[in-house]
């Protein structure tokens, strides 16, 4: 078991985002949180990132309790994540942002910096190796010189999973990666996303696109005002009573 | 090696201009008062330094700074008149004892954001100004600490004369800039930047955001101590108003005109900041007046400096040169997609939505 | 004991003075998510305003700090025409460059038209009187009523007027609130007006029994954003309880502790607020 809460939950003042989850994922899975809006998904993400801190409940990964480190700690731990709105550094390029994406790995401080040593000639190699390497992976490696406000909406959608990759996670939160982008793109987006499963990392994926969700997620989990209501394949889920409601209750979503 | 040269042609003729402009300044300077100009010129620019790695690099718009300067100048100053300390003794005390006190600063000023932070530090330079003129028994108060000592000599190496005071600072400047440079492009560099950009992001890449915070506000305070002391054995003479507000935000000045987050702003700006204050001469009490507005228009119309607007400009003009001699730029593949932005090709755009 | 109910009526009328000033920040705070570091100098310039209006065209007191009032108002407006407003998009750190430029320019330009030298608004009132045993001045009476009375006049204004309530609306709830059809502009320039126009009479009522000089509205400002940091910045109930507690502080402060590090009383409070609870005493944010 790669990452489990329990009782995990999340208050806003008097709003309560998220309702004593439980919820496991497990080494090497793809696993789904649907839920419609407002439910908690990113919440939850937000929590199990270390972006926020949970109200109550425990956070274990890799079987070690990380409920109160710091966020640096969990990117560190092996917990990459992207943001629902496109988070990347935007006053410098595609390569750039990739390179300060592998500063976690290494070691260099003030005086590598001032003395130029080996160290940090080794290191800043590393990272501009690893940053190309990612590039490749995701498909953007001709734009690597192109200022990050100059690629397109998907572009930029594939190099926030880049960035999240070039941490080397062990798992990977991937909030609404499809939003706002065409079919075909999609198409491309979902094999993206099963080469990651493929190169051994664990992702957990947040959509609204049901037929994406349906094809590529093993086990999905069911938010609805900000409590699990349902937990299975993607079969089991669909043909859950409460999922049925909880959605024709909603808003409906594509 | 030569694509090396090449790659970073400009920066070398920058520093070669600097170095032989710094080094014959003094011989061709027409006239000695330029010379106390361009030292005291100096010692503000490794302050300024200092504020950059903040402002410019951590983007955390810190006040204290004339706090830090003060703290510097009168810790080096009160070793050498009251404990008869050396000033080669006094001026790394007086940097650390600074560096010392900005961690603490910074342990509690970066738990806050925004707002609060700039308040919070403008708040602690008060107290540090407020403690430098009320503590009269230890500080002289108001009148001020008088007759600090000249720079001891190292070996045959004097430091009586203007000229030789002159070089003093100016070999720390370089010894700065040689600093801001490394960590300008180094990893660490890219560090500072990327929390200037985007806290969140960084700390979501495993980045300590708060560390990082403190170790640039470390540097940034150790330099300003330095330049503190250089000031004190430069004029020889201290009062509490070289701690006030008012100078933090001549710093914050100088900066934005030579250009934050630039290694060559700092100097740059210091310096055209000191050629205005030169030429007005005779109407300096219009002097803020100018510089109040001068700080308006600057981030109204040039937020990135003499320096960042010259980049700019670089930019724009090789922009034009390549596009004239490829004829269509950017030619890589997915240019022209949508929206006029580049990226990896799309087969129509049936729905983009709001997002 | 008679010392202590002295002080209790000298920290009323020093919070009232920066109740007045306070104000007017947290209202542009809320409005424009500006810190405007200018405020202090505006109440400066509506002192000299008064001033002037007393010595050199030997105008009434009241009518001086009325006129101060409208000119002020005006400076308020322009400021925010020609800097804040064309700036509303840059990033916050720009923003409080260009108030501390815009304080920098007027503190200057007041030396260059006025000088360096302190004055004194020639006081009109300056009889003691004594109330219920306590012995204080005329001039700090009229402070403390005129304070309450402007107050007072705030609160209906913004209670019972839609634009006021639009202003209170704004700046209590920057994000969350639906303001359709409001007339954004007109709501900014009339926060400014309203701002300043606090600033200037709290000068004018402090006037004389405080001295006037270029560069009094430093410390002052300085106070205001403790208080405004205290109160929770944006906050109108909070401004005014914040001003009040610093002015007792103060003043109880100098009385038994040590007048000389009054001023840092200020500035310690806010040090130690925010090393506690670094987003503020009344803080909504969550995280
Ligand atoms: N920082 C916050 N402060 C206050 N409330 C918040 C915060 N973040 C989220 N919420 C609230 O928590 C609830 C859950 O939000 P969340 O963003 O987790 O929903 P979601 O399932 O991701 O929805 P969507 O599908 O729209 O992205 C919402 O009511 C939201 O308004
Ligand atoms: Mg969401």
């Amino acid at each position: 078991m790669l990452l489990k809460t329990e009782h995990l939950t999340k208050n806003f003042g008097g709003l309560t985002a998220l309702n004593k989850v439980d919820f496991e994922i497990n080494e090497g899975e793809l696993v789904a949180i649907i839920g419609p809006n407002g439910a908690g998904k990113s919440t939850f993400f937000n929590v199990i990132s270390g972006f926020y801190r949970p109200s109550s409940g425990t956070i274990k990964f890799m079987g070690k309790e990380i409920t109160n480190l710091e966020t640096h700690n969990f990117a560190r731990l092996g917990i990459g994540r992207t943001f629902q709105t496109t988070h990347l550094f935007t006053d410098s390029t595609v390569l750039d942002n990739l390179i300060i994406g592998y500063r976690s790995k290494t070691k260099m401080g003030f005086f590598d910096a001032i003395f130029y040593s080996p160290r940090s000639r080794r290191e800043e190699n590393m990272c501009r190796e690893k940053a190309e390497e990612i590039l490749d992976f995701i498909g953007l490696l001709e734009f690597k010189n192109y200022p990050v406000a100059n690629i397109s909406q998907e572009a930029a959608k594939r190099l926030a999973i880049g960035l999240a990759l070039v941490t080397e996670p062990r798992l990977l939160l991937l909030d609404e990666p499809a939003a706002g982008i065409n079919h075909g793109e999609t198409t491309n987006l979902a094999n993206l996303i099963k080469k990651i499963q493929q190169s051994g990392i664990t992702v957990c994926l947040i959509e609204h696109k049901m037929k994406m969700v349906m094809n590529l997620a093993e086990k999905i989990m069911v938010l609805n005002y900000g409590t699990k209501i349902a937990e299975g394949t993607p079969k089991e889920v669909s043909e859950n009573e409460r999922v049925i409601e909880a959605y024709l209750g909603g808003v409906e979503h594509a | 090696m030569l694509s090396f040269l090449k790659e970073h042609k400009f920066k070398f003729i920058g520093y070669g201009l600097l170095l032989i402009i710094g080094i014959i300044f003094p011989i061709v300077s027409p006239n000695r008062y330029y010379l106390t100009v361009a030292t005291l010129g100096f010692i503000y620019a490794i302050a300024v330094y200092g504020l950059n790695l903040i402002v410019g690099y951590l983007g955390q718009l810190s006040l204290a700074q004339a706090g830090f300067f003060g703290l510097g100048a009168y810790t080096s100053g009160l070793l050498m008149l009251k404990l008869d300390l050396n000033f080669w003794l006094a001026l790394p005390l007086a940097a650390i004892i600074t560096t010392i006190l900005a961690v603490l600063v910074g342990l509690i000023s970066f738990r806050t954001k925004g707002h609060y932070f700039v308040i919070l530090t403008l708040c602690i330079g008060v107290i540090i100004n407020l403690v430098i003129e009320k503590w009269d028994s230890l500080t002289g108060g108001v009148r001020g600490l008088i007759g600090i000592p000249l720079p001891n000599p190292i070996g045959p190496l004097e430091f009586k004369t203007l000229e030789s005071q002159y070089y003093l600072v100016f070999v720390f400047l370089l010894i700065t800039i040689y600093v801001m440079n490394r960590i300008s492009s180094s990893l660490l560099g890219r560090t500072f930047r990327s929390i200037r950009n985007s806290e969140d992001l960084a700390s979501t890449l495993g980045i300590n955001v708060m560390y990082n915070k403190l170790l640039g506000f470390a540097i940034a305070a150790f330099f300003t101590g330095i330049a503190g002391a250089l000031y004190a054995s430069y004029i020889r003479f201290l009062g509490p108003e070289i701690s006030t507000h008012h100078l933090t935000f001549e710093f914050l000045l100088f900066l934005l005109i030579g250009g934050q987050a630039t290694v060559a702003g700092p100097l740059v700006g210091t310096l055209i900041a000191s050629v205005i204050t030169e030429s007005l001469q005779f109407a300096q009490e219009y002097r803020m007046v100018i510089f109040g507005l001068m700080l308006i228009l600057i981030v109204r119309f040039f937020p990135g400096g003499a320096v960042g607007e010259a980049r700019k400009l670089k930019v724009k003009v090789t922009d034009f040169y390549n596009r004239r001699k490829a004829g269509n730029y950017p030619s890589g593949p997915g240019a022209g997609s949508s929206k006029g932005k580049l990226g990896v090709p799309s087969k129509g755009e049936s729905h983009v939505t709001k997002n | 004991m008679d010392l202590f109910l002295q002080q209790i009526v000298n920290g009323l009328t020093l919070g009232c003075i920066y109740c007045l000033v306070a104000l007017g920040l947290t209202l542009i705070y809320g409005i424009m998510e500006v810190p405007n570091f200018a405020h202090g100098h505006f109440y400066m310039i509506g002192a000299y305003v008064t001033f002037f209006m007393m010595t050199l065209y030997g105008l009434n007191y009241w009518l001086s700090a009325i006129i101060a009032g409208i000119v002020l108002a005006i400076l308020g407006v322009l400021l925010e025409r020609l800097v804040f407003h064309p700036m509303r998009h840059t990033p916050a750190t720009n923003k409080f460059i260009a108030a501390v430029g815009a304080m920098l320019f007027l503190e200057a330009l007041a030396r260059v038209l006025w000088g360096s030298d302190y004055r004194n608004i020639p006081s009109v009132y300056d009889n003691v009187v004594q109330i219920a045993g306590i012995r204080t001045t005329e001039q700090k009476l009229i402070i403390i009523i005129g304070a309450f009375v402007l107050m007072a006049a705030l609160y209906v204004f913004i209670k019972k007027t839609l634009i006021g309530s639009t202003i209170e609306a704004m700046a209590q709830n920057r994000d969350g609130a639906s303001l359709v059809g409001i007339d954004v502009n007109r709501v900014a320039m009339l926060t400014f007006a309203v701002a300043s126009l606090l600033a200037a009479a709290a000068a004018s009522l402090s006037g004389p029994i405080f001295l006037v000089y270029p560069g009094m509205g430093n410390i002052i400002i300085m106070k205001a954003f403790v208080i405004i940091v205290i109160g929770g910045m944006g906050s109108i109930p909070g401004a005014v309880i914040g001003a009040f507690i610093l002015g007792m502080a103060e003043t109880m402060g100098a009385t038994y502790i040590s007048s000389s590090y009054k001023d840092i009383v200020a500035f310690a409070i806010l040090v130690l607020i925010l090393s506690i609870r670094p987003s503020g005493l009344f803080a909504r944010g969550v995280r």
